[in-house]
């Protein structure tokens, strides 16, 4: 039956199809949905694990234990779970285990632009890259086909404009595929004497899967009515290049990007006048190409920044790109801003009040680092604010400890912002943690986590106890605040500033966006009583503008959460 | 045929996917190729959002570039006239009067344009500019402003009532049905 599907849906149904069994993903934009899809089938076991590293030792034991497998995550979690992805290359796998890694080119959630095939060739793994949702599904079939054929893992590489494009796929029925566990020291025991007796094998997969590749039907060549020009690209880049060029030029395309062929595209490149590779983020084809002593064109045509479109390959290419009409009046930016009613709001506003360094983290939170609250001085990576802070203030011999905080959400600290609190703990920080616990994994759509006491299939499981476990790692000040509820949020946070030892705060309000959060009735202006002194604005709620002298409350954004009114010395914010 | 291109913009939180899901399953049941590409993650929370809607015998991008959209349907004002670069010379921006104020104009960063309409009108772009949110809230709800855009819409492309009303039947649940199809209607014979 022929279906309109998210790229990343159709994983799920290729991975399905496929036969596998277990999956364990941490969510990550843009790779997200593929595990939310997989876990509605009911003949597959599917979890959110704490971090990426976890996800793909998971998927790993359950490949040698004779399951087909699966873990997904954005580029930056295969940062994460690289020590493992290095390892298991030697290993190999019993049955077929797929990597699923989603890259952000133009940075749509993201805090950068990593290109993932680097990590296809470093850790000797094959990468299979689909350009649509049709591809999705059947490369992810055939994924675990070369899984267990070349005894390794695959990666499945994603994109965004690949990942959260809709397309036609037509499904097909599920194929069981168990496996026996069978012991083999020197194939999974990575000691020394094993592990080199297991490099050549991995060299050799690679010239195996190098033959794979010159006939393999995912590389293949469209024909084109000219020679005077060829192109090599794959994923959306394909796309571009055919929207542009229909059947002018001959195009290959690279299903499979890593290993590559050599004699097809010396070849092709021989077939054509001038070759031309296009290809999102790095020059990974063409350095490929100019190792093979072929010359081409690349990234001195097209950018290493931002993602392609089918104009900037029209216009790098010389062929007329027409936009249309802008109007000669400046367009003010719509950022994304937090959420009316968002409980980080609060503590945010409290930071700022209090002139505090912040080292932030990754989630809704980092839209503290904009204005008008602008309290976040740092971001880089999941983790890093608790980590960060030990040596921030460490290294400041005292002088910074009264005047930083570090802020990082539920999900992310237990991804991986417990091992920095360890360290905090160890090495005697006197630095303050903020933990903001909205109950949820906010900013990729609200998926479950160790903290919400539910699992991804929605059930009720085991709850992680923050205080508890704080306490048990030796941070003995640990203190428990609303955020909806000023007053209280600016005492603790002095009071844990001063103390002289490591503490740990935790900001505690279910996200407003939540289906069971009860919300208020919104608050009204007694415009008898509002002077236009803008201090409800320094929260930036986006349900209040100053309008007419006046601020105005948004009926429908406000849900009554009161920070506001706790800002109004005159009384003008009330309760209907 | 060629590649019609829609655009669907807004403001995160509008519900712009309902929309992109409604011609999604319209356009499957044509048997045309499509695609459709929407935005995830952090620009949903408040920011400006766009969703591409491209439909023909042969579909490759998934995106609409500059000058490429046939129609730029705007749950918003300034966002209809964010995206005019992106339409055809003889396309068509179909908008909420609605205005929704970005972060920038709350804290007086920024101004929000005046008279967006007769601006985009003498730069020579064809508007059609209505109150959908009023429509709505005659349907029975504001959140239906996506549905009335829609019928808006329909008005330009040779579909039945009855195949868009049984897309709307796939698209939204049972218990909202009825006020879904009156807002098609109300904006369709706007």
């Amino acid at each position: 039956m022929k279906q309109l599907m998210l790229g990343n849906e159709a994983v799920a149904r290729g991975l399905y199809e496929a036969g596998c069994a277990f999956v364990s993903s941490y969510p990550g934009t843009p790779s997200t949905e593929i595990t939310e899809a997989i876990a509605k089938y009911q003949e597959v076991y599917a979890e959110w694990a704490p971090n990426e590293k976890v996800a793909m030792e998971a998927a790993f034991g359950a490949s040698i234990a004779g399951r087909r497998s699966f873990c997904g995550m954005k580029h930056v979690g295969l940062n994460v779970a690289a020590d493992p992805l290095f390892t298991i290359s030697y290993t190999g796998v019993n049955a077929g285990m797929v990597i699923g890694v989603a890259d952000d080119a133009g940075m749509h959630s993201s805090q950068n632009e990593q290109d993932s095939r680097h990590y296809a060739m470093a850790a000797k793994i094959p990468m299979l890259e689909p350009a649509d949702s049709a591809e999705a599904l059947a490369f992810a079939k055939l994924a675990y086909e070369l899984s267990e054929k070349f005894d390794t893992p695959v990666l499945l590489k994603m994109c965004t404009r690949v990942s959260h494009s809709q397309s036609v796929v037509e499904t097909g029925d599920r194929v069981e595929a168990l496996k026996e566990y069978v012991k083999d020291i020197p194939k999974y025991v990575m000691m020394p004497g094993n592990a080199k007796k297991r490099h050549p094998v991995v060299e050799a997969r690679t010239r195996a899967l190098v033959e794979y590749a010159e006939t393999a039907d995912i590389n293949p060549i469209d024909a084109g009515r000219s020679h005077a020009m060829g192109f090599i690209t794959s994923s959306t880049s394909y796309q571009y290049v055919k929207e542009v060029f229909g059947e002018q030029y001959p195009v290959m395309k690279l299903g499979m990007i890593w290993p590559m062929p050599e004699k097809k595209i010396v070849d092709f490149a021989a077939s054509v006048e001038k070759l031309v590779v296009v290809e999102e983020l790095d020059g990974f084809i063409e350095a490929h190409c100019k190792n093979l002593g072929i010359a081409c064109e690349g990234k001195d045509t097209f950018s290493c920044i931002d993602e392609l479109s089918q104009n900037k390959v029209a216009d790098a290419m010389g062929a007329a790109v027409e936009a249309g009409k802008a109007l000669d009046t400046a367009i003010p930016p719509r950022p994304p801003v937090m959420c009316a009613g968002c409980p980080h709001r609060g503590l945010f506003y409290t930071l700022k009040k209090n002139k505090v360094t912040v080292l932030g983290d990754i989630g809704c939170y980092t839209l503290g680092a904009v204005a008008p609250l602008q309290a976040v001085d740092t971001v880089i990576c999941m983790g890093a604010s608790v980590s960060g802070i030990h040596g921030f203030c460490k290294s400041q011999n005292g002088a910074a400890d009264n005047k930083t905080v570090a802020v990082i959400g539920d999900s992310t600290f237990m991804h991986s912002g417990i091992t920095g609190l360890v360290n905090m703990a160890y090495n005697e920080s006197n630095a303050t943690v903020i933990i903001v616990d909205n109950s949820i994994t906010g900013m990729t759509g609200h998926q479950q986590n160790p903290t919400t006491g539910f699992n991804l299939k929605g059930d009720p499981c085991a709850k992680i106890d923050l205080e508890t476990l704080c306490h048990a790692v030796g941070i003995k000040r640990v203190r428990v605040v609303d955020p909806y509820d000023l007053e209280q949020c600016d005492t603790v946070l002095k009071e844990e500033l001063a103390a002289q030892e490591p503490s740990v705060i935790i900001s505690r309000r279910p996200c407003a966006l939540l289906k069971y959060v009860k919300h208020k009735a919104p608050l009204t202006v007694d415009t008898e009583k509002c002077v236009g002194c803008k201090a409800c604005m320094k929260i930036g709620c986006p349900a209040i503008s100053i309008i007419d002298g006046k601020a105005k409350v948004d009926a429908t954004q406000c849900v009554g959460c009161g920070v506001c009114q706790q800002l109004c010395k005159f009384g003008a914010l009330t309760e209907v | 045929m060629d590649t019609k291109n829609i655009m669907i913009v807004g403001v995160g939180g509008q519900g712009s996917l309902l929309a992109s899901k409604l011609l999604g399953r319209l356009l499957l049941s044509r048997g045309y190729d499509i695609k459709v590409s929407e935005v995830h993650g952090m620009s949903q929370r408040g920011g400006s959002v766009v969703t591409y809607v491209r439909f023909g015998d042969k579909v490759y991008s998934p995106i609409i570039d500059k000058g490429e959209a046939d129609f730029i349907v705007s749950f918003e004002l300034l966002e209809a006239a964010r995206w005019t670069e992106y339409l055809k010379p003889n396309g068509k921006i179909i908008t909420n009067t609605q205005q929704i104020n970005p972060m920038p104009v709350i804290i007086g960063a920024a101004q929000y344009p005046q008279d967006l309409i007769s601006k985009m009108q003498s730069a020579g772009i064809d508007v059609d500019a209505f109150d959908a949110l009023t429509l709505a809230e005659q349907a029975g709800s504001s959140k239906a402003v996506n549905i009335v855009l829609m019928g808006h819409l329909s008005k330009h492309f040779d579909f039945t009532l009855e195949q868009w009303m049984d897309a709307i039947a796939e698209s939204v649940p049972a218990k909202f049905l009825e006020l879904n199809k009156k807002a098609f209607l109300l904006g369709r014979d706007a």
